[in-house]
């Protein structure tokens, strides 16, 4: 007889024993709910958070981001050369290499007139390298001297510069005892490294960081012919430029900034942390509904011994019971999710998504989390000795 | 009735506990049951007719002596025969012992479950057919707690019976039930147990129901005293 029949002519006891209980089913699938909502939550915030951080890296348009050896993160930039761009457009099948210049500075918020850190980008104005189509817009405004545009999602306290510019009017402040002036915005959001970021024109870089040599590029954004091969291209061109230069994909690219954050701010660890009080919060409720489960049905599963049906049996309803409820209470933990994650959204301006990786990372975490309580909930069964029911 | 008996029972001595504190509780035990015999034990509490019981029934492990049922000897058998002698026989308790959350028909079929050569239907229609016959055709799809004591009772056997089993061992099925509904049940298993074929052993203290017994032996202090 094969495996579905067996399946089929079986009593569905775990279901049966589960659902007979109304009021402990629902309680046992609340607590599971909650168990993925925790873990749904972190994970959400996890990536959410490196999201966020790689959104002005994830706006760049390019195939082939060239930086300094040195450079460690965007704000941490140590500059090459530019003839290294002009060797990059040696290799065949790249089309374009164009520099960025990147630098933090001292700029007085032109609402509470305090000096912050803000993070500065200059780029040739006359061809667009960000798919942000507010900044292409106005790429003629940036060519005037000392003309920036200003991201609308920075942190700290701009509501009033943020109100006037959006009304068209631009705003004056202060970088360096140079008068600057804002003339229109764009949108990023703050990283964990820069609390706002302004564009400007490379030319208008330069004026600004005065130090800075027009020869010494921050990153260098290569664009490949259609036809090209990227790996091959990035083999070639890192056999091509010498040491003091690394190249990367776009995907690297950001991997990197993201790589850079796992290892050196406490994130990563803080909400695995997360994850596993979650599971772990979860791995306590299921086996305390498993174990009360089994010990209300001792007596029946000693009469079922009796009867002749084996441990293995009885092991079986125990771990049915346990997919059910995984299966059951992950649906409802998946919903209250989505609502938290739109919520977050919404409050926070953090990228938070669901992902189908994740729903099925979540989904198969419970079944795991099921398990174990399944496991150490079947140690009780040991005490339905049939010997006893006569 | 054949002369071969369907258990067979000698020399069986039994212990319980161990080292100093390990006392026989039952002596040199011999007993024949043949097929189609209505055997009621009888005795004190404490004399060990329930351990009897669950040896026969495989659901302890026989120290000393022989002990044969339906051709097979469980002294010295494995944990695997005693769950294999077990499906064999069928088994009646002093408490129903139905699950709560199964209906009538589905603890019916519990008891059809392991017998593999049977397809869902076949078992539904055959519980459906054993509890009419214990006169529960109207509740089918009743829960146990819907039902009086009697009528669980009869449940329980059906369930005990469905798979037609040659061996029926009880406990005091009617120990927690008025004088009727135990006269009912047992006067069911008899019935039913006449029509089967099938054996009975049975543990009881209830002198009501003596009658129906083909033979009824006495154990006291662990010794089969007598063949009333």
């Amino acid at each position: 007889m094969g495996f579905i029949q067996q399946l089929r002519r079986r009593t569905p006891l775990g279901w049966l024993q589960l659902s007979h209980e109304k009021s402990r089913l629902l309680v046992a699938l609340s607590g599971i709910a909650f168990a993925d909502v925790l873990m749904f939550m972190q994970f959400g915030f996890q990536s959410a958070l490196y999201d966020s951080n790689t959104r002005l890296h994830r706006s760049l348009l390019s195939d082939i981001v060239v930086i300094g050896s040195q450079t460690r993160n965007l704000q941490r930039i140590s500059t090459f050369s530019r003839r290294r761009l002009y060797q990059a457009m040696d290799i065949p099948g790249v089309k374009s290499a164009e520099a960025i210049y990147i630098g933090t500075m001292i700029w007085k918020n032109p609402q509470t007139r305090r000096e912050t850190e803000i993070l500065v980008i200059g780029f040739n104005p006359d061809k667009p390298i960000f798919d942000l189509p507010e900044v292409n817009q106005q790429l003629q405004a940036i060519k005037q001297p000392y003309t920036v545009l200003f991201d609308r999602g920075a942190r700290g306290e701009y509501q009033k510069t943020i109100a006037q510019l959006e009304q068209g009017k631009p705003v004056k402040t202060e970088i360096e005892h140079r008068t600057v002036t804002i003339s229109g915005l764009f949108k990023v959001g703050a990283s964990f490294g820069a609390d706002g970021t302004l564009m400007t024109s490379d030319e208008n870089f330069l004026r600004l960081f005065p130090r800075q040599p027009a020869a010494n590029v921050s990153i260098g954004l290569i664009q490949v012919e259609p036809s090209a091969d990227l790996q091959q291209l990035v083999a070639a061109l890192k056999s091509h430029l010498g040491n003091d230069v690394k190249v990367l994909t776009h995907e690297e690219f950001i991997q990197f900034e993201n790589d850079f954050w796992s290892r050196n701010s406490p994130i990563g660890f803080i909400f695995n942390l997360g994850v596993s009080m979650g599971f772990s919060v979860g791995v306590i409720l299921v086996y305390q509904v498993l174990s009360t489960d089994v010990n209300a049905h001792v007596r029946e599963y000693a009469t079922f011994k009796a009867m002749g049906y084996r441990n293995l049996y009885l092991l079986g309803v125990v771990f049915e019971e346990a997919v059910i409820l995984a299966v059951l209470g992950f649906i409802p933990g998946t919903a209250v999710s989505l609502g938290l994650y739109y919520l977050t959204r919404n409050a926070t301006n953090l990228p938070i998504y669901m992902t189908v990786i994740r729903a099925l990372q979540v989904l198969l975490l419970t079944m795991i989390m099921c398990a174990i309580s399944g496991a150490i909930a079947t140690r009780k069964l040991q005490s339905a000795d049939p010997a006893d029911m006569f | 009735m054949t002369t071969k008996p369907v258990i067979s029972i000698r020399n069986l001595d039994h212990y319980f506990g161990h080292g100093q504190l390990r006392r026989q509780v039952l002596f040199h035990i011999n007993l024949e049951i043949y097929s189609g015999e209505i055997v009621f034990m009888t005795g004190p509490s404490g004399s060990g007719k329930t351990t009897l019981l669950t040896l026969v029934g495989g659901l302890r492990s026989t120290q000393f002596g022989s002990l044969r049922v339906l051709g097979r000897e469980l002294c010295g058998a494995s944990r695997q025969e005693l769950v294999k002698s077990r499906q064999r026989n069928g088994y009646i308790f002093q408490a129903h012992n139905l699950h709560g959350s199964l209906t009538a028909l589905q603890n019916v079929k519990m008891g059809l479950e392991l017998h593999q050569h049977l397809e869902l239907a076949q078992m539904r229609i055959r519980s459906a057919q054993m509890l009419e016959q214990v006169g529960l055709g109207h509740c089918l799809h009743c829960y146990p707690d819907q039902l009086s004591g009697g009528q669980k009772q009869r449940i329980a056997i059906a369930r005990a019976l469905v798979s037609h089993p040659q061996i029926v061992l009880a406990d005091e099925p009617t120990a927690a039930l008025d004088s009727q509904s135990g006269r009912d049940v047992v006067n069911l298993m008899q019935k039913l147990a006449k029509e089967q074929g099938c054996t009975i052993l049975m543990v009881t203290h209830d002198n009501r129901i003596l009658d129906i017994a083909d033979r009824i032996v006495h154990l006291e202090d662990g010794l089969l005293k007598a063949e009333v």
